[in-house]
């Protein structure tokens, strides 16, 4: 056996002694903390590869990255705009199912419904402008509701659109009824869209509360259409009649939708009333 | 010819102000969109053309609106003849020119709104009026006064190129 060999042949019994010693569990301590040791450098040499690599790749993802950012993005606004259209037609649908209910609940009446398209330009008015007319058999006085209660009347009529004199119209009085106390009253409206009640009797006990109907005196609107409900009273004794302030059963700053009853007509009353005559 | 942008432009001025301005609310008051365009228009020193946009405007506003047509056509017509002199006496300053005419002119036509709609016979208390439905409405007209103004100068230019001005 030559040198070389016998060279070989001691590196293989060494190193198959020690992987025997290891496999045996001998060399357990320091197998471990060999392992350590080597994991540690892998870990930092992984970890500074990465870094490296991600120097080096960077550039090409963030424009990668900023096309799909700008695809998501688009992506999220038309999903929003869907939401929002989604989200218009489930309001309106609901609106429609209550005016629905309402429209089955009072059957004696019937409905036309309209969309709300537009206000009065002036802020001194409270009108809206609805999107039927004439063409659909609205006429000027019909009165206007919805399922919470009464709008106003129509006020003046085209092909294919009405105005409507809401009951907060400063130019509006409405001859109501109160329904706990069993008495009559007129509703006015004011320049800032609140209502208020005049011409009850002293005598008659009005609380917070009452329900307030239309009472259908003078031919303007059908009757027991409801108007509100009475908050506060104002009794002076000095004072003829008790006032009070009403709120609303209509939210009037959403109006979306509204049903115009078409087989209501108003009844002109103006021959009947007495005419002043001069003195001689 | 290019005057007929006036029919386009006041009908959208005027849907705007029935479906949008008057949605946008401070206190009961709102923005007049219609009566902004006339009195800016009025105030550009090419213009010839302010009585006829104003007489179209009118036309619109007392179609759409349940005010009694006099309170538009006075009210209108008073803030292009304000807005006419003005413009002829304070010319160099036409930004100062177009605040006066906003705020003199929406004083005039709500004082004027307010005369003839009790003269109908509707209660409206001075108070609310003032301190709810002017002041307000004053404010977001002087607010909507610059932008407003420049858009019709430049309007102006296009309608009225230099060279048929000079």
């Amino acid at each position: 056996m030559n040198s070389r060999s016998l060279q070989t042949t001691i590196i293989f019994l060494v190193v198959g002694g020690i992987l025997a010693l290891a496999l045996g569990g001998y060399l357990g301590s320091a197998s471990r903390q060999l392992g350590s040791v080597l994991i540690e450098l892998q870990t930092w040499i992984s970890t500074r590869f990465v870094g490296f690599q991600d120097f080096v790749t960077a550039p090409r993802d963030i424009v990668s990255l900023r096309q799909r950012n700008a695809e998501l993005e688009a992506q999220v606004s038309q999903l929003q705009t869907q939401v929002i259209e989604l989200q218009q037609r489930v309001n309106e649908t609901d609106i429609l199912a209550a005016l629905v209910d309402f429209s089955r609940s009072n059957p004696e009446s019937t409905y036309k419904a309209a969309s709300v398209i537009g206000r009065d330009p002036s802020p001194f008015l409270h009108y809206i402008i609805i999107n039927r007319g004439s063409n659909e058999g609205i006429r000027r006085g019909m009165p206007v509701v919805t399922n919470q209660g009464l709008v106003g009347r129509i006020d003046a009529v085209i092909a294919d659109a009405a105005r409507v004199q809401l009951i907060t119209d400063p130019a509006s009085s409405i001859n109501v009824y109160l329904q706990n106390a069993d008495t009559s009253a007129v509703l006015f409206g004011s320049v800032t869209g609140d209502l208020s009640l005049d011409m009850i009797s002293q005598d008659v006990v009005v609380e917070p509360g009452d329900l307030i109907l239309t009472s259908g005196l003078g031919g303007g609107f059908p009757a027991d259409l409801i108007i509100g409900q009475v908050i506060t009273i104002r009794t002076l004794e000095f004072e003829l009649f008790q006032q009070a302030t009403v709120q609303p059963a209509v939210d009037f700053s959403r109006l979306e939708i509204v049903l115009v009853i078409t087989n209501f007509r108003p009844v002109d009353i103006s021959p009947l009333e007495p005419v002043s005559t001069p003195s001689p | 010819m290019r005057n007929i942008v006036a029919f386009p432009l006041l009908l959208l001025a005027v849907i705007l102000q029935s479906s949008v301005i008057s949605e946008v609310r401070l206190l009961s008051g709102y923005a007049d969109l219609p009566l902004l365009l006339i009195a800016a228009w009025a105030l550009q020193e090419r213009v010839n053309s302010a009585w006829h946009w104003g007489a179209f405007a009118c036309l619109l506003v007392a179609f759409v609106s349940s005010m009694p047509w006099l309170v538009v056509v006075v009210g209108y017509f008073g803030v292009i003849f304000l807005a006419r002199i003005l413009q002829k006496r304070v010319w160099q300053a036409p930004l100062l020119a177009m605040f006066s005419v906003v705020f003199l002119g929406t004083l005039f036509i709500h004082l004027l709104s307010f005369i003839v709609l009790s003269l109908l016979g509707t209660s409206l208390g001075f108070r609310d009026v003032l301190g709810l439905i002017t002041l307000p409405s004053l404010l977001l007209n002087m607010f909507f006064a610059i932008p407003i103004f420049t858009f019709m100068r430049d309007l102006s230019y296009w309608v009225y190129p230099l060279e048929e001005f000079a």
